[in-house]
């Protein structure tokens, strides 16, 4: 039990760690693409293909630099939530009407200020709900983190794998799904509240 | 003082501000209008360097604008658009606060101006500050926009049709406010509509625009009277129309059509008695063809007749004749330049049409406003 509760832990922890670095850079990447002329395909492009890469090679990958453990797995799971972060921050901010940015531009806000006080903020239901999308897969794909020798709740399962033991396998998805569904009931609360109140 | 020097502007090939000049004085509303597309908003964003001209300067106050950051020029210059433009994620009281803040002011004198400024427009602060545009009507919204623009006390304020989206009620008391806020604080406006009653009713000075070039700059009255363009004249509408009418009238409108006329071969007895008959102190005089030849009155028949003479000797000229199709205006001056209190209408091949006095005017008058009169 407290194995259970210990590796549940850690599951989640891992995947936040990775959320959180995930949406600084996303965000930056994000408003970047936004910024930049011509760079926004570049950037998308590059996080859209990041994603495509089958999550085990990515992470075999990442072992030629990283090695074996928890960093590794990190990275992986940054680098594979990108996407939803980037392209929602995007969208978000080319989504900001253009009577809005004229409306701030002609108050005398700076770029920074127009980004910050308003364009992020208009912004934000959007790029939250690219977060909870990233959150989401990440849990899952955390699991595999077991095969580059990271922890969380891949062990478990993996060994119930091996020995084709189903209960095992059953016992240990289930935290993995629980953490899926609550995060994702959760923070769609959290996101329709920030829809409406955009509104 | 905001003044344009040459101000040119094209996107591509398309020329959308053609070498404009143009001086706003302190003080003053000035309204912006003309057909879509003549660059009306563009003129507008180039004071707040929302869009930077090719070519030509733009001085504010003697300053040539290009010299100042644009950042801290835009904090001086009040700026309201037609989409309302309010921050969706900030209170009426963080939306009306934006420039104060920008420009550091204690959060003191921020409250102070927010109060005041909802008490400006009968918003009271405990009931609206804490609210969020959405919770507001299009009507309240635009006056946050309006107050958000005032809130720094910029002198000059840049507006957008920033009615054009409300409904006509709304949009009137919108603009009587706007008006009393000008006066009161005596901001310099320059207004952008294309409508031209509101045009009329807000306007100190309208510069009516066409193609990226001033047409006509005036004063409501004087455009109205002499609107230097046909395109200005469509666009004077109603106005124009109501004119219309009136210089389309013309002198017959206004005569009594029934007259009594006389030939010149008349005896003078005879021309007494029709007079004192009829109870009339002259009468026409007209040739054997109907023609008009002058009047005569009782008072010469007295002075001068001999009984048993034809009047042809006795008449004067002196009666004030005008054509039937000449404008009624014309008509009117005769009337009141009249020695003899009355107008000779006269048809094209110069026979009596009928009488313009000063009663048949006043009937004349009275149908065009209230419909056919009974007397
Ligand atoms: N960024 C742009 N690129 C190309 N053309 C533009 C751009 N901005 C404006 N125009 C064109 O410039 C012309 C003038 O635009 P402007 O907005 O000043 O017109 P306006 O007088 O305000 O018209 P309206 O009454 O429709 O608001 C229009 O024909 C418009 O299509
Ligand atoms: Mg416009």
């Amino acid at each position: 039990m407290t194995n259970l509760l210990y590796l549940t832990g850690e599951h989640m922890v891992l995947v936040l760690i990775a959320i959180a670095i995930s949406t600084v850079l996303g965000v930056l990447l994000g408003i970047i693409s936004y910024w930049v002329p011509y760079l926004d395909k570049v950037i998308l492009w590059v996080v859209d293909s990041l994603q495509t890469i089958p999550s085990l090679a990515l992470l075999a990958l990442l072992m030629i630099f990283f090695g074996l453990g928890n960093v590794t797995l990190i990275v992986g799971l940054v680098l594979y939530s990108l996407l939803p972060i980037v392209r929602n921050t995007y969208i978000g901010l080319t989504g900001v009407p253009p009577y809005l940015k004229d409306a701030a531009r002609g108050m005398g806000m700076s770029k920074l200020q127009l980004m910050f006080k308003v364009e992020l903020p208009l912004s934000f239901p959007l790029i939250f709900s690219g977060i909870k999308i990233a959150t989401v897969t990440a849990l899952s794909i955390a699991v595999i983190g077991v095969l580059i020798g990271s922890g969380g709740l891949g062990y478990p399962i993996y060994r119930g794998i091996q020995t084709l033991n189903f209960l095992t396998i059953t016992l240990w998805t289930i935290p993995v799904v629980i953490m899926a569904v609550i995060f994702d009931f959760l923070m769609s609360k959290i996101e329709e509240k920030l829809v409406k109140r955009a509104k | 003082m905001i003044q344009f020097r040459n101000v040119n502007k094209s996107y591509g090939k398309k020329i959308i501000l053609n070498n404009l000049t143009l001086d706003i004085k302190a003080g003053e509303f000035v309204i912006l209008i003309g057909p879509s597309g003549c660059g009306k908003t563009t003129t507008l964003k180039t004071i707040n360097r929302l869009i930077e001209p090719d070519s030509g300067e733009i001085y504010i106050d003697g300053k040539d604008i290009t010299k100042v950051d644009p950042v801290k020029l835009r904090r001086t210059i009040g700026y309201v658009i037609q989409q309302i433009g309010l921050f969706p994620n900030m209170t009426v009281e963080q939306n009306i606060a934006i420039v104060p803040k920008l420009l550091n002011y204690k959060k003191e004198e921020i409250d102070e101006i927010v109060r005041h400024l909802l008490e400006l427009v009968n918003m009271p602060y405990e009931e609206n500050a804490k609210k969020y545009p959405s919770e507001l009507s299009g009507g309240q919204q635009q006056r946050i926009g309006v107050l958000r623009a005032l809130a720094a006390s910029p002198p000059i304020v840049l507006m957008d049709e920033p009615f054009g989206a409300l409904d006509p009620v709304t949009r009137d008391s919108l603009q009587e406010e706007i008006k009393k806020i000008q006066k009161k604080l005596g901001k310099t406006i320059v207004f952008v509509t294309h409508d031209m009653d509101e045009a009329i009713r807000l306007g100190d000075t309208i510069v009516f625009m066409n193609e990226g070039k001033v047409l006509q700059m005036a004063s409501p009255e004087e455009m109205l009277q002499n609107p230097a363009d046909p395109i200005i004249k469509s666009f004077l509408g109603k106005h124009i129309n109501n004119e219309n009418s009136n210089a389309n009238l013309v002198a017959s409108d206004f005569m009594r059509a029934k007259v009594l006329t006389v030939s010149k071969t008349k005896k003078t007895l005879e021309c007494i008695e029709l007079m004192s008959r009829r109870d009339v102190s002259s009468l026409i005089v007209v040739e054997e063809d109907d023609t008009y030849l002058g009047t005569v009155s009782v008072d010469k028949i007295k002075a001068q007749g001999k009984a048993g003479r034809q009047i042809a000797e006795l008449i004067t000229v002196e009666a004030m004749t005008v054509n039937r199709n000449s404008n009624a205006q014309q008509a009117f001056e005769l009337l009141i330049a009249s020695p003899t209190g009355y107008v000779i209408v006269l048809n094209d091949d110069n026979t009596v049409a009928g009488l313009i006095t000063k009663t048949s005017m006043a009937k004349a008058m009275g149908e065009a406003l209230w419909g056919e009169m009974t007397q």
